[in-house]
């Protein structure tokens, strides 16, 4: 049974009891772990590695990863957590292996300044995304968001679209963080740049 | 307060943490820095965007998410038993 017990215990989170039970074996509790979850890291692994079947893939390595290691986990963190800095390490191991290269870590091209400094500063249309089929804002979206450097797609989806902390997503990534803080500005300078040109009052329509 | 010196306070700024001694200057740039403020408002609808429009379109398919549980905990089974 799932233990009611949040008015004295308010400080411990629910998953910890969850975790408690998948150690001692009870399969029940970690599937109930992979349905609160699953979702979330399938976002993170699609966003990460912008190929749909690598996510896929990473859910089942995630948890799988996840329960083998269990004993590991000691509740310093969150459950989540913990679980999202394995998804992300798979997700950049994956980039890697499709690249074939050693270079995808959470620190590739991060010193690059291109489009972190502000260039455009026409406003935006009212509703920018009804001027679009959804379709075609997807397609925007994807291809502006895959321009990003890992490290910053990495840091923009855990803190913009998973609405973690700024303390969650540098535990998560293994990153100070004053680090998350000064990738976050620079992912979303470079993404609102790019945006920028789909988005702005076209001169016309400013006259 | 300069636009580069504002800039590195924008994210505090979104999250309501900019620094009691600084928020006057920041505001005071954001009221006459025409720049910053477009820089400001396409930000934050470049943030909202994404938002809305991918936990949207990620979103897993029930059957997948069946299917994928089903496979893990096959997996499971054979890893850890206790």
């Amino acid at each position: 049974m799932a233990a009611i017990q949040s008015t004295a215990t308010e400080e411990i989170h629910p998953d910890v009891a969850l975790v408690e039970r998948a150690k001692a074996g009870d399969e029940a509790a970690f599937e109930q772990l992979i349905r609160q979850y699953d979702r979330q890291i399938f976002r993170i692994a699609r966003h990460i590695t912008q190929n749909k079947e690598d996510a896929e893939d990473i859910v089942q390595d995630t948890f799988l990863k996840a329960y083998q290691k269990l004993e590991q986990f000691q509740g310093n963190s969150k459950f989540y957590t913990w679980l999202v800095r394995i998804a992300v390490n798979e997700s950049l191991m994956r980039l890697r292996k499709r690249r074939n290269s050693k270079t995808v870590s959470m620190d590739e091209d991060v010193q690059t300044e291109d489009g972190s400094v502000p260039r455009d500063f026409a406003d935006w249309t009212p509703n920018p995304e009804q001027q679009y089929g959804q379709g075609e804002m997807g397609e925007i979206l994807r291809k502006t968001i895959q321009g990003l450097p890992p490290g910053f797609r990495s840091v923009f989806t855990l803190r913009d679209i998973e609405n973690l902390s700024t303390e969650e997503t540098a535990e998560a990534l293994g990153l100070s963080v004053p680090a998350v803080k000064s990738r976050l500005l620079r992912a979303r300078l470079q993404l609102r740049e790019r945006l920028s040109r789909y988005m702005k009052v076209k001169d016309d329509e400013a006259k | 307060m300069t636009c580069t010196e504002f800039l590195a306070k924008m994210t505090d700024y979104f999250d309501g943490t900019v620094e009691a001694s600084l928020l006057e200057e920041v505001h005071a740039h954001l009221a006459e820095c025409s720049h910053c403020e477009v820089v400001v408002n396409t930000t934050q609808q470049t943030i909202h965007i994404y938002r809305d429009q991918q936990l949207y379109e990620y979103e897993m398919p029930e059957a997948l998410r069946d299917r994928l549980r089903a496979a893990i905990m096959e997996k499971c089974r054979g890893k850890r038993c206790k």
